[in-house]
Parts: structure tokens; sequence; C-alpha cells
């Protein structure tokens, strides 16, 4: 593909780029792995009676254990940097109670902005032509997927283009590569 | 926070990257006191991570606080250089909903109480 280009202005503005199928399949793939894992999450904690009955849905009061939706769903608090929780509160436990009252709909709006994003890239690749609030869901959706990759793949700062071919990451690495440069093309276009 | 100024090609092409971004035009030292009410004693802090680019965070900035570019880009800037920022204040329900909406678009930020 190439870069994404915007045709027209304010509310008619669109963001166009041309993706081949190969492209459209591992971002299909990719996304839609997230999409399980996030799935998988929600499903391990069901609707109580209480939360049928008063709608208030709870999640979890832990973070994930896996660490790739551990950095999709971060903690809200964090005990251990400077300031306190303040009026008595234990850090720990004003963590664990945002999660469980915030988790629930921090998963429904990353699974919101993934269907958004794949009802909005045809199966077989080709012309995408995105909305704004299309284009702002692509954004979402797609640096999920970094996020999921860039802590599978333990990217860094300063990783290089190439790692050595001896690494097991060494494969991985140009899709990250590839998903930033899609990421910031787009970006770029919503800036401008 | 990766800078990214790439060129891509069909399939992602070679990408260059800046590895030492131009000091901010603004210095985030002086944005607290808008930010920072004495009455609303909660700030979001948000930190910096490996992932996140400093594009989408300067964006990210402007569409959820309605900063203006400069004031987006200092304070991504001040995550980038720092390793944290405090990008808004107010009341607990104010700042518990902003960092929810960071975590939406995969920003690591957290919530305090005003030191």
């Amino acid at each position: 593909m190439r870069a994404w280009r915007r045709h027209g202005r304010g509310e008619r503005a669109r963001y166009v780029a041309v993706l081949d199928q190969p492209e459209a399949s591992v971002l299909r793939g990719l996304v839609g792995q997230v999409d399980d894992m996030l799935a998988g999450r929600a499903d391990a904690s069901p609707a109580d009676e209480l939360s049928a009955l008063t709608g208030i849905r709870t999640g979890p009061s832990t973070p994930p254990d896996d660490p790739v939706l551990a950095r999709l769903l971060p903690e809200f608090h964090r005990p251990d940097a400077d300031g306190d929780a303040g009026g008595g509160t234990d850090g720990a436990a004003l963590a664990a109670a945002l999660r469980s009252v915030r988790e629930p709909e921090l998963i429904e709006a990353k699974r919101e902005a993934i269907a958004t994003m794949l009802a909005s890239l045809p199966g077989g690749g080709g012309r995408v032509e995105l909305t704004a609030p299309q284009a702002e869901a692509w954004l979402t959706a797609v640096n999920d997927v970094r996020l999921a990759l860039g802590t599978a793949l333990e990217v860094s700062e300063d990783m290089p283009e190439q790692l050595p071919p001896d690494d097991p990451r060494a494969d991985h690495l140009p899709v990250y590569h590839w998903l930033t440069w899609l990421q910031d093309s787009l970006v770029t276009v919503l800036l401008r | 926070m990766r800078v990214h100024v790439g060129q891509g090609g069909r399939g992602g092409g070679p990408v260059t990257r800046l590895s030492a971004p131009a000091e901010p035009a603004t210095s985030v030292e002086e944005l607290p006191d808008e930010l920072v009410d004495a009455d609303t004693p909660w700030q979001t802090i948000v930190w910096n991570d490996p992932v996140n680019l400093m594009s989408y965070v300067t964006w990210v900035f402007q569409k959820l606080f309605g900063y203006d570019k400069a004031k987006a880009t200092a304070l991504m800037m001040d995550v980038h250089h720092k390793g944290r920022a405090t990008v808004s204040s107010g009341s607990r329900e104010k700042v518990e909903g902003d960092v929810a909406k960071l975590h939406a678009a995969g920003l690591w930020a957290t919530m305090q109480r005003a030191s």
C-alpha cells in the first residue's frame, strides 16, 4: 500500500488507501487475535445476578497475568508512583476498585474500534475509504495490535530495523514496522 | 515513545527514524498553572512507553483534551524526555474518565492525587 491520502474537507473528508490482499489478510488476522484476547478476558468474568439486575457491570480486580493483555488493560493507579491515593485509601485497593469498575467498558470500547475497522476493511484487499470516525477507529485498533505485538516482541525504543536472523523475533519485526508506518501515515493525514 | 518518519513502499519499505528529536519550543514547565487547580486534587499522568508513536500521542492529546497543537506537542515531548507528564487534572471523577479515555486510545496513563 501507499501512504493514506485525504480527499475532501470537513465533514466530507475521506481517508483513502489501497491495500493488497496479503496486507488486508495480515491486518484482519492480527486485529482478530487482539479481539479474541479481549473477548476471552471479558468472558472470564461472567455477569452475576446482581449485575444482571442492576445493569452495573464489574470486572476482575486484578490485572491479567498475560503481559500482552496487561498492556492493553493497564492499571488506573500506580501505588508505586509518587503521590498517594489520598484520603487514607490504600493505593492497591484503589487500583483494584478502579479496574473492577472500568475494565468492562474499556474492553467494550476496544472491541468496538476493532469491529468498526473490520467492517471497513475489505477481506480481499482493495480500496479503503474511511470517514473521520472510521479513521479514528483504525488508529485505535492498529495501535492496540502494535501494543500487543510490541509487548510480545519486547520492542524497545531503540529497536533496530532488522534483528539478526537467529533471533526468533526476526520474522515478526517487519510486520510490526509496517503497522507502525501504516499508523503514522494515517495519523499524519488526520493531523494535517 | 517512538519517532517515526517513515517512507513505506509496497508492503512496508525502508524506514528512517530520527534518533534525537528536537527539543520542544514550549516548555511544559509553564503549563501546570492552567492544568492544576488547587480545588481539584487529582492528576492524570501519562507515562512513556516504547510503542506509542510521538505523532499518535500528540493527536490523542489534541483529540481527547482539545489542546492546540503546540500544547499537545509540548506535553508529548515531556512524556518522551522526562518519562511522564501531567496531562489533565480535576475531580476524581473527571480524572478517572480521562484515564479511561487514554486507556481506550492505548496510552499508558494513571491517576494520582496531586502532591
